[in-house]
């Protein structure tokens, strides 16, 4: 994870397009800018980040159904729940299964586990729309590769 | 007052919080209704399950901006829920 870029995801470790499913790996860094101020003297993850963590890994697995061929962005967040604190160095591992994938809009049920516990879980809504540019899409690729997203869904 | 209608006035009164006497065939969803196309994505949902279909929401945006229906087509309860019986056929067929 490199918090201050939103770079959650460090990688895909499983994808099941028939599941519907996806399960990534996430570490937490040991040093962040973010931990200086939330909180000075007591480093935790921010709820907020935990929430984005559930939105990306569920983003790639939306991402990696429809091919590449579309964007999901972040439109709701429901049944938030924050279990435990995060702490620097922490592993974490985010879940999603894909809810319904509907016309224009997706929703995933997204959780963390941490050292087998699970530490949040929401139930998340994205707008799916046309990549707004092609700069994006080959930025979105070139992450996905990175991540780990396996090649046979970069590809319409 | 057709059971699709009711189902979806359940729907729309359940998620969007509207009183169940102010919804009725004639309402607009949006006009009268006053749901945001966020909350109409909750109610697109639950429709979705409820009915077993994929309403096509982008077709639908695509038509009313390319100016070929007006939004009462498909925003307007009782014409709703036509299209949403024609969907539940054609899958049926």
């Amino acid at each position: 994870m490199k918090l201050e870029y939103f770079q959650m995801v460090d990688r895909i470790a499983e994808l099941d397009p028939v599941a519907r499913t996806v399960r990534a790996e996430c570490q937490v860094p040991e040093a962040s800018p973010v931990f200086e101020g939330h909180f000075p003297g007591h480093p935790l993850l921010p709820g907020v980040l935990m929430i984005e963590t559930m939105a990306q890994t569920g983003g790639w697995l939306v991402l990696a159904m429809l091919r590449f061929q579309r964007m999901p962005f972040l439109a709701q967040v429901k049944e938030a729940k924050l279990r435990a604190f995060v702490v620097p160095g922490q592993p974490l591992q985010a879940e999603a299964r894909l809810v319904h994938d509907g016309s224009g809009y997706a929703m995933v049920s997204g959780s963390i586990t941490s050292d087998g516990k699970k530490v949040a879980d929401a139930e998340i809504t994205y707008r799916v729309v046309p990549f707004p540019n092609e700069t994006l899409r080959a930025q979105m690729l070139e992450t996905a590769r990175r991540v780990a997203v396996p090649e046979a869904f970069l590809h319409g | 007052m057709s059971p699709t209608f009711e189902t979806v006035a359940g729907i729309i009164s359940e998620t969007c919080d509207i009183p169940r006497e102010k919804i009725t065939p004639e309402s607009h969803a949006i006009n009268d209704l006053g749901i945001d196309s966020l909350d109409f994505l909750d109610v697109a949902f639950a429709i979705d399950k409820s009915f077993g279909i994929k309403m096509p929401l982008e077709q639908w945006t695509q038509e009313v901006n390319e100016g070929k229906v007006s939004t009462d087509e498909y925003f307007v309860l009782g014409n709703l829920c036509a299209n949403i019986d024609k969907l539940v056929a054609a899958k049926a067929a």
